[in-house]
């Protein structure tokens, strides 16, 4: 059993007891523990099962690459599945659950997976369940569903506070560890802006554990005085607990700090998001221990050396009494020794190499330990806790020459630097024969805007495995880092460790190495997702030979751990398999972040109200006052409709379109996009931007115009009032008026540079109400002394005029079909005319409208909306709108796109209003259906819903729909099928349903 | 995330203060042009793996459309220049000979 020691816990604090529960029992670890040391302290080994067989499965490492001790962690709004044991600090009062099982963890039901283990194999989920059809939907699918997955989504809103942050540094150093420390020091003794992160909570890395000594004192000492040294150095920044979660193009990193999470009642945020600029980024992000491959890896108690180690000197926890250790290289002797020193029991050092180990071995034998060359495990014993191992010689099929008792296995399979930031901006990598690993290639770092390399690498994370080779190359590197960005480095030495004189790693990627397929089904690569051995190597002869491939076709480092144990095993597996070296094979993209950081850090502070601006016209208040009930238009908030006591939308919406058409209503219509357009070009810059011929338009008139992309599809619409020979001010849809703008500038700053035009968005300098219906000019002249009489401001001009004491310009355009002013005063004095205006109009019972009235009153005379009828494949033509294309002009944006063939084509479906043979509403976008099917089988399509509504007027649902040789088969009914399996039929109708000659508005 | 200089306003920035506009240096064909050449002009966009020329906007600056030189396998800006142009800058094209001898990018090099 695992259990805690009675000396030892270099981090712990062990006069200060910290109660937490784990499935609801309550347990007791101390302060400094992380989740993991504090369950092992507990002998709580199990602590998950695997995603496919619901195997048993324990903690396998002490850090970030952790891939088996995933938990939900609190409860409620601070619920958080997925979290790792071994990277969340202890703290007084945290809950932690398990995952993955039902009905619990000691028993789950789901471990008969693990039975079928022979048919769960490679690409299983695509051979098995392609037929036939109507079982996927019914029993597979709920099956997988049921069975597969991790930690369940939280359901409540996250009640913390996240934040961004900005840095701008000269060298960022990712990794805390002896290198990083000390490329620090000498970055920052040049003078150089520094900041350094470290994901965990100390500093030192792996040293402190490992031992060693430095200028003449233990290492610990010497990483207890570099840290204090750089506390004092003002341009140095020191940062625990904050991973470097990706590098990016030209020196962009994110850093992800957790800043709360070991104290979730502290003030402030729980993460932060450090977005930084740096001119050179140092990775000294160590390496990582990989698993041997052997029968039986995967079960509770088996464990990285590394990590048995670490939860010995640093939390003073046992992993179990009995501990055999198996190795292809000297580090592991270190856990060997460690254990024995402190006590506990190691039976056996199984070496795989025949000729052993160098001087730890000499050591580990002086201690008493048996060490046995040449060996390996045939497999482990034991199903929820290690029991014995099978001992046999690595070179050969696995015959078994000793069983050993043993409740804990310490494995080590060589180290692997962390290479992941180095390569997520395209820093390659070479493969290290000698040291059996993938580290980068110097000559070939990410290179920046200049073509200057922005990447460099520290220490372990370079491929220097020695405490000596560490400190001299993290010396060069900061020194080299701080001369990069234009300091002078001091001359000052690197400081000295003592070097160790270690046997060479042999590459071991099978155990033992013929080990037959029972063995090799049992040979655990990936433990979060299931991936074994033998899986890799079905992979390999289905044809699966590329990495990318086979990593997909397995799932093999596809889990949230992102294979960080797993990656190179496999590759070797699969090379091995495919009889090519390892280089070829190469690895699979590292792609940020690091490891997993929460969305909501990603969010910061964006959310809730300040997710993103909220526009706000000059009558905003006055809309809330008065029961709007708003809807997005972009960022705008529009009222869709007023609701008054008992009202339903529908309801209000059909008031307020009768109260405007019989008598008067206003419009709040400042969103909409207003631009000028002024100087000496300005009118043929107008004649190519819309398809009609804006220069002839006169002085104080208005004329309704269409905007094409140059791929000839409509793009916006709205009425241009030349103001003075020189002035235009266009309309544009409230959408529209920023990509409108952009729209003209592009083409004024990129094509037709030397036109004299200048374009300004005036939008928001305007409050514009309009003003409708029959009562329209009776309530205007009540409120000036200027002529707007039909003959003075004829329909579709404008004049310039007092109204209420306001300096205001009355357009005389209409989308409503009614009588109608559209008045444009200063934003300041909107919200004091529109009190005016509905004072004045109170006798004729003046209502307000929104844009669902707008809506229905444009579809009700036939206008189209941008959006609607319009979705990027319309053209103009389309709309029967050939009267709004100027034939008389040479050129205009989309003329020519408008000739090609498929332009041309009289099979485009046109526009033509429709009438539901029952009244009802058709369904939006709803299909027109044709006899016959198509090439798949489906229902031949004539035509398709663009608008629909309840029409209060008419009484009746209208449409309006683009359908084949639509506007030639007027009175023809259409069927239209709905969802629920009915018909509709409709009606082909003319697109205008109400006023057709325009009487009302041109009166 | 690349780093950029707009050549109107000066100002260094993140990508995030401006956006991507294709291919620089296109020559506008319409009513009267073939169908190859308006295809052409309207679809066929070079895709190249290293040098290349691109239209950009300052759209969360000043507003001014400007062209950047850079190599896309590296990442390494060349240059930028204003939009107002028919070429490249001999000075721009300099330097890229200088790293990549004999380059070429449609009809330029």
């Amino acid at each position: 059993m695992s259990t805690r020691l009675a000396t030892g816990g270099r981090l712990l604090e062990t006069g200060r007891a910290v109660n937490f529960t784990f499935n609801g029992k309550r347990l007791t670890g101390y302060e400094g523990d992380t989740l993991a040391s504090a369950l092992l302290a507990n002998d709580q080994m199990l602590v998950g099962r695997s995603f496919k067989y619901h195997r048993p499965r324990g903690i396998v490492a002490s850090g970030g690459e952790e891939p088996n001790a995933l938990v939900g962690l609190g409860t409620g709004a601070r619920f958080e599945p997925n979290q790792r044991a071994t990277t969340t600090e202890l703290f007084d009062g945290l809950t932690a659950t398990s995952q993955n099982h039902w009905p619990s963890l000691e028993f789950d039901v789901g471990a008969v997976n693990s039975k079928l283990g022979r048919f769960l194999t490679a690409g299983f989920y695509y051979k098995t369940f392609i037929s036939p059809r109507p079982f996927w939907k019914h029993i597979y699918e709920p099956i997988i569903r049921q069975s597969a997955g991790l930690g369940k989504a939280p359901k409540d809103r996250d009640e913390d506070k996240y934040e961004h942050f900005y840095a701008f540094v000269d060298v960022v150093i990712i990794g805390g560890g002896v290198a990083g420390l000390q490329a620090a020091r000498a970055a920052g003794q040049a003078g150089a802006k520094v900041l350094l992160m470290e994901q965990t909570a100390h500093w030192g890395g792996r040293a402190p554990v490992d031992g060693g000594s430095v200028n003449g004192q233990p290492v610990d000492k010497f990483v207890d005085e570099i840290v204090s040294e750089l506390e004092t150095m003002d341009n140095v920044t020191l940062r625990t607990r904050m991973m470097g979660a990706g590098v990016y193009d030209h020196g962009y990193v994110l850093g992800y700090e957790r800043v709360n999470d070991h104290q979730p009642d502290a003030p402030g945020p729980r993460h932060r998001l450090w977005r930084i600029r740096a001119g050179q980024i140092v990775t000294a992000t160590g390496a990582i221990e990989r698993p041997l491959s052997f029968a039986g890896n995967d079960i509770p108690g088996v464990m990285l050396a590394s990590a048995v180690r670490d939860y010995a000197v640093n939390y003073g926890v046992s992993i179990g009494d009995r501990t055999v250790v198996v190795t292809n290289n000297d580090d592991a002797y270190l856990t060997a020794i460690t254990l024995k020193n402190m006590g506990l029991d190691v039976p056996v050092i199984l070496d795989a190499r025949a000729g052993g180990g160098g001087a730890l071995a000499d050591q580990a034998r002086d201690l008493g330990i048996r060490v046995e060359n040449g060996k390996g495990i045939a497999k482990v014993l034991g199903g929820k806790r290690v029991s014995g191992v099978a001992v046999c010689a690595q070179a050969g099929e696995g015959a078994v020459v000793e069983e050993i008792e043993c409740d804990a296995v310490a494995m080590s399979g060589g180290w692997s630097p962390v290479v992941h930031l180095w390569s997520h901006c395209g820093g390659k990598l070479i493969w290290d024969d000698a040291q059996a690993h993938f580290r980068p290639d110097v000559d070939k770092a990410p290179t920046g805007a200049q073509g200057e390399a922005f990447v460099a690498v520290a220490g372990t994370a370079n491929g220097h495995l020695d405490l000596a080779a560490v400190l001299a190359d993290a010396d060069a590197v900061g020194k080299a880092a701080a001369k990069a960005t234009g300091f002078n480095p001091k001359r000052k030495a690197a400081p000295v460790a003592e070097a160790t004189q270690a046997a060479p790693v042999e590459a071991i990627w099978l155990m033992p190495q013929g080990a037959g397929i029972n063995l090799r089904m049992k040979s655990w690569l990936d433990y979060q997702n299931d991936v074994k051995v033998s899986d890799v190597q079905l992979a390999a002869r289905e044809g699966f030979e590329s990495v990318e491939h086979a990593k997909r076709y397995t799932t093999l480092g596809m889990a949230t751990d992102q294979g960080k144990l797993s990656n190179i095993n496999g590759l070797a597996i699969l090379s091995d398999a495919l009889n090519q070296p390892i280089p070829q094979t190469g690895t699979t993209t590292f792609r940020p972040p690091y490891t997993p950081i929460s969305l909501s850090a990603i969010a910061g502070q964006a959310r809730g109200e300040i997710f993103q601006p909220i526009r706000k016209t000059p009558m905003h208040s006055w809309h809330q006052e008065n029961g709007a009930h708003f809807e997005p238009v972009g960022q705008w908030r529009r009222p869709y409709c007023y609701l008054q006591s008992g009202e339903s939308t529908k309801t209000a919406v059909h008031r307020e379109i009768t109260q405007t058409r019989n008598s008067l209503a206003l419009l709040d219509a400042s969103t909409l996009g207003k631009i000028i357009v002024k100087g000496p070009d300005a009118g043929k810059f107008l004649d190519m931007l819309y398809t009609n011929m804006m220069s002839t338009l006169k002085p104080g008139k208005c004329r309704y115009g269409l905007m094409c992309s140059e791929n000839g599809f409509l793009m916006d619409d709205g009425v241009v009032a030349r103001i003075d020979d020189d002035t235009f001010l266009c309309h544009t849809t409230t959408g529209g008026a920023e990509s409108i703008h952009g729209h003209m500038e592009e083409w004024l700053q990129t094509e037709w540079w030397d036109w004299k035009v200048y374009t300004a968005n005036v939008t928001e300098q305007y409050a514009q109400i309009a003003v409708v219906g029959p009562n329209a000019r009776k309530v205007l002249e009540k409120l000036t002394q200027d002529d707007i009489s039909a003959d003075a401001l004829a329909f579709m001009s404008f004049a310039d005029i007092t109204l209420a004491g306001i300096k205001a310009r009355a357009y005389r355009i209409s989308f409503s079909g009614e009588l109608s002013y559209e008045i444009a005063v200063s934003a300041s004095e909107g919200r004091a005319l529109w009190d005016k205006l509905l004072e004045a109009g109170a006798e004729f019972d003046v209502t307000t409208y929104g844009t669902e009235g707008l809506h229905v009153m444009r579809a009700e005379k036939g206008f189209i909306m941008i959006g609607d009828e319009t979705d990027g494949t319309v053209i103009p033509q389309d709309l029967n709108m050939q009267w709004a294309i100027s034939k008389k002009k040479d050129d205009y944006l989309g003329k020519r796109a408008q000739e090609r063939s498929h332009m041309t084509d009289p099979t485009r479906w046109k526009l033509v209003g429709l009438e539901t043979t029952d009244g009802s509403v058709l369904p939006e976008g709803a299909y027109a259906t044709a006899p016959g099917t198509n090439a798949n089988g489906q229902r031949n399509t004539q035509g398709r819903v663009t608008s629909t509504y309840h029409s209060p007027t008419l009484g009746k649902g209208i449409a309006m729909a683009l359908v084949l040789n639509g506007p030639d088969r007027m009175g023809e009914t259409l069927e239209f099928p709905k969802v629920d399996g009915t018909v509709v039929t409709a009606k082909i109708v003319d697109p205008i349903f109400y006023d057709k000659d325009g009487e009302k508005q041109n009166v | 995330m690349l780093i950029l200089t707009c050549p109107s306003c000066g100002v260094t920035g993140e990508e995030t203060e401006f956006h991507a506009g294709g291919e620089a240096h296109i020559k506008r064909f319409g009513p009267g042009s073939d169908d190859d050449q308006f295809h052409s002009y309207l679809f066929a966009k070079e895709n190249p793996k290293g040098v290349h020329f691109e239209r950009w906007r300052h759209n969360n600056g000043c507003g001014k459309w400007f062209h950047a030189a850079r190599d896309t396998m590296t990442l390494e800006v060349f240059g930028t220049y204003p939009a107002q142009t028919l070429e490249p800058p001999k000075q721009i094209r300099d330097k890229i000979t200088a790293k990549h001898p004999g380059w070429k990018w449609r009809e330029f090099s």
